[in-house]
Order: structure tokens, then C-alpha cells, then sequence
């Protein structure tokens, strides 16, 4: 009988504490409530309002300040708090925590599914129809990227767009390749190897753990596509996978894996002055836009070219697109300023100059259309190539799926056992990785 | 013979039961906080879909997924080879480096000292200065053996090489468990090596019938924490993985657990995964109670082995 209090005690204490895991989810402020007839914009009320963003080094974040300062002279009466070098994981948190940014900005566009279907971030449907924001200045695959099941629940800010970077000297006057095939050939002719077959310098790596080579960077050389109109997996029935992976197997082996793999791991890092691009150790990388920003800071001199990706051999309709995505930005639920925020949002997103601004000290591609051909945008050959690729019309993005990051990891975990041959059957595995998504999907509710 | 004195009558006990649960209050706290809540909203959370943000009945769904989920088969073999290889590795080779340790003459503490040392270095510095060490391109291990016309394999790029690569980083650390043998080795009282040998026992007869049945309580005590430890094993292999790959954490770039070919995915590191990088927190509370329940059947059978060989020793 001795034990009846303290069972009781720690019942009591259990489902408080159950009950209080559902702590982060109170209603807050929400966007789209009907304003006063009449009010404008400039009549917010004064607020402070946090930004919450990824950007960490010293130019990226005097450029948003830059741009923040520009909104400050739009609005006076609205204090942009803005932390830097913050991930998706504390966006997270502090959602859940119910203590969130009045504005928050991924890189990465792999949570936007999750953050618009449990609504952790606002629907901004309402508000851009309330402002009558026109989102067709975006292309259509900024737009793709940014809502999930008809709820925009975010807005790009600015994009990424991939392409082929070459150095010039060690092309020995070759042209770009255009076609998968052209790429191979360029890639053997290019590359030098020591009498005992070890690589010094590669044409082109082929493998799929190679820096930016994932399957979601790959896939538009190929057209291929990630999923079915009802979001299962289109991985192991579309054959445009099969023939990247066939192609990309074949260069592999011409290397030999195990050269190319100790080829790979003697490498510099990718985000150092050490990267083998500009040591002249590999010809052609794929790469985003924002290298152009990284070679003029850490390979001062080194003379390269930029050019869309090559594709497959009968699909010449492809080339000159890419892929493409980007950082988003976003009201999370539970913004104490939701309306101010929202003027941040819009501002950051759709206003040219400060677009312009960020552009060209983050060197990113900018996302409306009359950013892009803004005379202030900052552009030369090399970044063009990338402004081109962003808006052409087949260009693909990675649709938004609740599950993201499993899919890419578990497509990118069957590429590697491939390039290392140890799949026997390249439509079974195919296949199995179709499974796991499905299942995935399935466990998250369709 | 002494007779234990009759336990008191229960009714002592009244009116001192509030007092007693006054005192014992820390703990009761403590242990709901910590563990009994934690427990149960684990048990409650993998019922459900909760992917951080709604909470949503799921029955056994969960469950039957951790069934189809083919990573769950491969994290728990790659946990199980370190607690069957690698844990019995390293306490053989921390008992074997303590009885060197407790046997020189000459040079011990410097021997103690150089041993020990690694076990000082933070894990993760530890971690990826070995996998650089290793690495098969510009390491110098690799680099070694080719001058010895040795072709060294590709440590941690390789999936049959990975597991026992960490293994080798985990020698490499075992310094506290060495001085922890070398405690008891120092206890085993002299003059049963004295009387053995009077015997007739060789070193290897002394070893097994008077220094293994002393330091046999030490030996239990390696083993079950160094399961546990084996079973929640994360940081080194996630470290590991990721600069063997060349890749960072940094947002937005892509890293597929466990590299090579899932050869180090753990299951906690899978737990980790589907919790906090893929938001299936109901999955990953079913993960939870799988690990729970093998850290729970491990450490019985240890314990229970540890009892019967205390009991055959007893008698």
C-alpha cells in the first residue's frame, strides 16, 4: 500500500509531462486573418521581428544586412533581429518549442514538404493574394520547389542552378562536351596516369560520392524523374535512370573503382582553396553557380569556363537546363509578428534591388525574372551560363516529398554499392530502392 | 552460528512511510524524470506518426515498418559484429597491454603513460585524425606499407575493412580499461603466484587458475559496459562515415549514412536518422525500444553468466 502514493506521483508527473510535449503547438498570431479595409503595408504597427538565416561568413552576412538595411528604409518602424549560420534542425526546435523566428531561411529546399503539410510554416497563399504578389516573375520550378499540396508555404530567395565548370588549360583546346557521350570521351582523353595506372589528373569523376555529383544533380542530364504524379517512386520504372547509371558505371570502371576511389580520397575539401579543381587535378566538375564566387576568392587567375551540363545522346532537347534549387524563407507558426514578417518575406523575395544586392555578393542566382535582367546584376560569361540555365524551360528541380532526405539517401546509397559493382541486377536494385520509398511514404501517410 | 535478527513488525513502519518517502524523494524525481517518463512517452510515441510537429494514432504501423525496413537488419548486424569482435578485442588487448604494463621492470610508467595517452584525445579529434592516417591516398599507414611492398586496403573506404578499422581506433583508445586491469592485476595477492608455482604452474596455468578467477569481477565489469557501450556506439562511426565519404555537415549537402555501403551504420545511428533527419519520431521510438530490449537480453546474460561464475567460484 506504501507504493500507492507513489505510483500516483509518478502518474501525475508522466502525463504532465506527455501532455506537455504538446506544448509547442498553441495558436499563435497567423497570417491571412482580413485587415482593416484601407490599411497599408507602411501602417504596420512597430515591431521587432527575428530572422533566422543559414548565411555565416563575413560577406554573405554584411550582404544581408545590406539588404535588411534597404527594408529598414521601407520600414522604419520594423527592427530586423537576424541570427546567422542557422540550420533546419533549430527551425525545428524552435517550432516545436513553440518559440520560433518571425522569419526563417533554409538552404536546403528538403523540409519544405514537412514544414507545408504539418504546417510549421504559414501558408502565405492568403497574404500573396491579399497583396496581389504576382508569382508568375518566378519560374515555374522556383515555384515547384517552394509549395507542397497547394500550400505555398514558402518563397525562394534566392536559387542555385548547376552546371559544368571546365579548366581551360587542361582542355587542350577541347570544347565543353554537350552529350553524355561526348563527356566520356573527353573525360579518357583527359585524364593522365602514372606508368603503375594511378590517376594524377581526371577528366571528369564520374562517381556519385564525388562532391556534387548526387543522383538529384545528375538526374536532369538525363531527364529523369523522381517520382509518379502520386508520389511514389519513379526511380525503377523510368528508364532515363537506368541509362545515367549505365553510362556512369561504364566510365567507373574505365578508371577502375578502386583507382577512383583512392584518386577521390586524396582530394582537397570541397569548400577549401584546396579543391582539386582549382589544382588543376580534374578537368570538368559539376557545379553550382556560387563557385564562380569561390574561385574568384580562393583560385585567383585560373583560367575556366562554365557551360550547361552535357545530356544523354538522343535527348538534345535537354541541354542548356540543369538543376536547380535553392534557399527558401518562410513565417514559421507561431510568429509573434506575422504580418511584419510577412513584409520582410516579400521584400527579400520579390523587391529587384534588394534581389540585385544579394545577388551579387553572394554571387547566387537571383529568382524573379526581373532580378535576372536587372542592368545592376553583376554578370560575366562564367555566372550568365548560370542565370541561363536557372531559366530555362526544362530545367527540374527535386520535387518536395515529406520524405526528402530518406529518398536521396537511399537512391544515393544504391548508386555507390553500383559504382562499386556490387549489384548484380541494375532494374531489381532499382526496384528495391522503389520499395523502401513507397514504404516510406506509406509510413508517413501517403 | 549467528541468527539474523527477526525482521521488525510491519507496523514500525507506519506513520514512517511519508518520512520515507520524503528522503527517497531525489530519487524518485531523478528516476521518473530521467528514465520512467522517457520510457513511457517512448513507448507512447511509437504508436503514433509524429513527425516533430502533429501527432497523429498509427497502431502498430510503426512496427510492422521496422519489419520491412531493410537498414534495420544491416545496422543491427554492424552493431552486433562490434559487440561480438570488437568489444572482446578490446578488453583482451587492455588486459594483455596492463599485464605487460604490471610486468616491466623497467620503463613501466612511460609505458603506462604512452598507452593511456590516446584515451585523453577527444573522441571525434581522435576519430578523424585516424581516418587520415588511414586514408589510402595521401596516409601515411598506406604510404608505410608500400615502401614495405605492402598494397594497404582502403581502410574506412572499404565496407569489408571499415568495422575492423574501428576496431583498431578502439585499441588504440583503451587506455582507461587498461589501468582499470592493471588495478586489479596489482591486487591479486602475491603469494598465490608463490604457492602456484611451488606448484608447478607455468605462466600460462597461473594466468587461468589464479590471476583470471581474482580479476574475474573487473573482467565482468569491462565486458557489460563495454557492450553497452557497443550497443549504443555513434559518434566515432558517424565521424568516421562522414570524413571517409568527404563530406560535412553542412546544410543543404548530402550524406548517406554509414558509408561504405552502410558497413558502419549503427543502430543507433539509424535510431538517430529516421528520428531527427527524416522526422519518423514514432519509427524511431520503436528503434528506441529495440535497442532497449537487446541492451536489456545482453546484459542479463552477463550478469547471469557472472553470477553462475561467482557462485562456482564460491563454492
Amino acid at each position: 500500500m506504501r507504493f500507492v502514493p507513489l505510483a500516483a506521483a509518478a502518474a501525475l508527473l508522466c502525463s504532465a509531462a506527455l501532455t506537455a510535449c504538446t506544448a509547442g503547438r498553441q495558436a499563435g498570431p497567423s497570417l491571412g486573418a482580413p485587415r482593416p479595409s484601407g490599411s497599408a503595408s507602411q501602417a504596420l504597427p512597430a515591431a521587432t521581428i527575428e530572422l533566422w538565416h543559414g548565411f555565416s561568413t563575413d560577406a554573405e552576412v554584411k550582404a544581408f544586412e545590406e539588404a535588411i538595411a534597404r527594408f529598414n528604409q521601407k520600414y522604419p518602424q520594423i527592427t530586423v533581429k537576424a541570427t546567422k549560420g542557422v540550420q533546419d534542425d533549430q527551425i525545428t526546435q524552435a517550432v516545436r518549442g513553440g518559440n520560433p523566428p518571425d522569419v526563417a531561411a533554409s538552404f536546403t529546399t528538403d523540409n519544405v514538404a514537412q514544414w507545408c503539410r504539418s504546417g510549421a510554416f504559414q501558408d502565405l497563399t492568403p497574404v500573396i493574394r491579399q497583396d496581389g504578389v504576382d508569382l508568375s516573375v518566378l519560374p515555374a520550378v522556383a515555384r515547384s520547389y517552394t509549395a507542397f499540396e497547394g500550400r505555398q508555404c514558402t518563397l525562394p530567395l534566392l536559387a542555385d542552378a548547376y552546371g559544368l565548370y571546365y579548366n581551360k588549360a587542361l582542355m587542350k583546346g577541347h570544347r565543353p562536351p554537350r552529350t553524355l557521350s561526348e563527356l566520356a570521351e573527353l573525360a579518357k582523353k583527359l585524364t593522365v596516369r602514372d606508368a603503375d595506372g594511378t590517376i594524377k589528373v581526371a577528366g571528369f569523376v564520374p562517381s556519385v560520392q564525388y562532391y556534387e555529383n548526387t543522383p538529384s544533380h545528375l538526374g536532369p542530364m538525363v531527364g529523369a524523374k523522381w517520382y509518379n504524379p502520386d508520389g511514389t517512386s519513379a526511380i525503377g520504372s523510368d528508364p532515363a535512370w537506368k541509362k545515367l547509371l549505365t553510362w556512369q558505371k561504364e566510365l567507373v570502371d574505365w578508371f577502375g573503382h578502386d583507382k577512383l576511389e583512392k584518386f577521390r580520397k586524396g582530394l582537397g575539401d570541397e569548400w577549401s582553396a584546396e579543391h582539386p579543381f582549382y589544382k588543376g587535378k580534374v578537368a570538368m566538375v559539376l557545379d553550382g553557380e556560387w563557385r564562380n564566387a569561390m574561385i574568384a576568392n580562393d583560385a585567383k587567375g585560373l583560367d575556366y569556363g562554365t557551360a550547361p551540363l552535357p545530356v544523354a545522346d538522343d535527348r538534345p532537347d535537354l541541354y542548356g537546363s540543369g538543376f536547380t534549387a535553392g534557399t527558401v524563407i518562410g513565417v514559421p507558426k507561431g510568429a509573434a509578428h506575422p504580418r511584419q514578417a510577412w513584409e520582410l518575406v516579400k521584400y527579400l523575395t520579390t523587391d529587384t534591388a534588394s534581389l540585385v544586392t544579394l545577388s551579387n555578393a553572394l554571387r547566387n542566382v537571383p529568382t524573379t525574372k526581373a532580378a535576372m535582367q536587372s542592368p545592376d546584376l553583376a554578370k560575366d560569361a562564367n555566372f550568365q551560363t548560370f542565370l541561363d540555365i536557372f531559366a530555362h524551360p526544362r530545367t527540374s528541380t527535386l520535387p518536395p516529398s515529406v520524405n526528402s532526405v530518406f529518398n536521396q539517401e537511399a537512391f544515393a546509397a544504391f548508386a555507390a554499392k553500383w559504382e562499386r559493382g556490387a549489384v548484380p541486377d541494375l532494374a531489381a536494385g532499382l526496384k528495391d530502392v522503389d520499395r523502401q520509398i513507397d514504404d516510406k511514404l506509406k509510413l508517413s501517410g501517403g | 552460528m549467528t541468527c539474523l535478527p527477526p525482521a521488525p513488525p510491519a507496523r514500525r513502519w507506519r506513520g514512517e512511510g511519508p518520512r520515507a518517502l520524503l528522503w527517497l524523494s531525489p530519487w524518485i524525481a531523478g528516476v521518473s524524470i530521467f528514465f520512467v517518463y522517457p520510457l513511457l512517452s517512448t513507448v507512447y510515441f511509437s504508436f503514433h506518426h509524429y513527425d516533430m510537429y502533429t501527432l497523429e494514432f498509427a497502431g502498430l504501423d510503426n512496427y510492422r515498418y521496422l519489419l520491412r525496413d531493410p537498414r534495420v537488419g544491416v545496422s543491427a548486424r554492424n552493431t552486433l559484429w562490434l559487440v561480438a569482435i570488437m568489444v572482446p578485442a578490446t578488453v583482451l588487448f587492455a588486459l594483455a597491454l596492463a599485464q605487460l604494463v604490471v610486468r616491466l621492470k623497467a620503463g613501466a610508467g612511460l609505458l603506462r603513460t604512452v598507452f593511456y595517452l590516446p584515451s585523453l584525445v577527444p573522441m571525434t579529434a581522435g576519430t578523424i585524425t585516424f581516418v587520415f592516417l588511414l586514408n589510402p591516398g595521401t596516409g601515411p599507414v598506406d604510404h608505410l606499407l608500400s615502401l614495405a611492398g605492402v598494397r594497404g586496403p582502403d581502410w574506412f573506404g572499404d565496407p569489408d575493412w571499415s568495422k575492423p578499422s574501428l576496431t583498431l581506433l578502439s585499441l588504440w583508445g583503451c587506455g582507461q580499461l587498461m589501468v582499470i586491469f592493471m588495478a586489479a592485476l596489482l591486487d591479486v595477492p602475491r603469494h598465490l603466484y608463490e604457492a602456484a608455482a611451488i606448484d608447478g604452474a607455468g605462466p600460462w596455468r597461473q594466468f587461468r587458475s589464479v590471476t583470471l578467477p581474482v580479476i574475474a569481477p573487473v573482467l565482468m565489469f569491462a565486458l557489460v559496459t563495454n557492450v553497452i557501450y557497443a550497443l549504443q556506439y555513434f559518434s566515432q562511426a558517424m565521424v568516421a562515415s562522414r570524413v571517409a565519404s568527404g563530406t560535412t555537415d553542412s546544410p543543404g549537402s548530402s550524406f548517406t549514412p554509414g558509408y561504405p555501403d552502410e558497413s558502419l551504420l549503427t543502430l543507433p545511428q539509424w535510431l538517430f536518422q529516421a528520428g531527427f533527419r527524416d522526422y519518423s519520431m514514432g519509427y524511431a521510438c520503436v528503434l528506441a525500444l529495440l535497442l532497449f530490449a537487446v541492451s536489456m537480453v545482453f546484459t542479463l546474460i552477463l550478469l547471469r553468466q557472472f553470477r553462475r561464475a561467482g557462485a562456482e567460484e564460491g563454492s
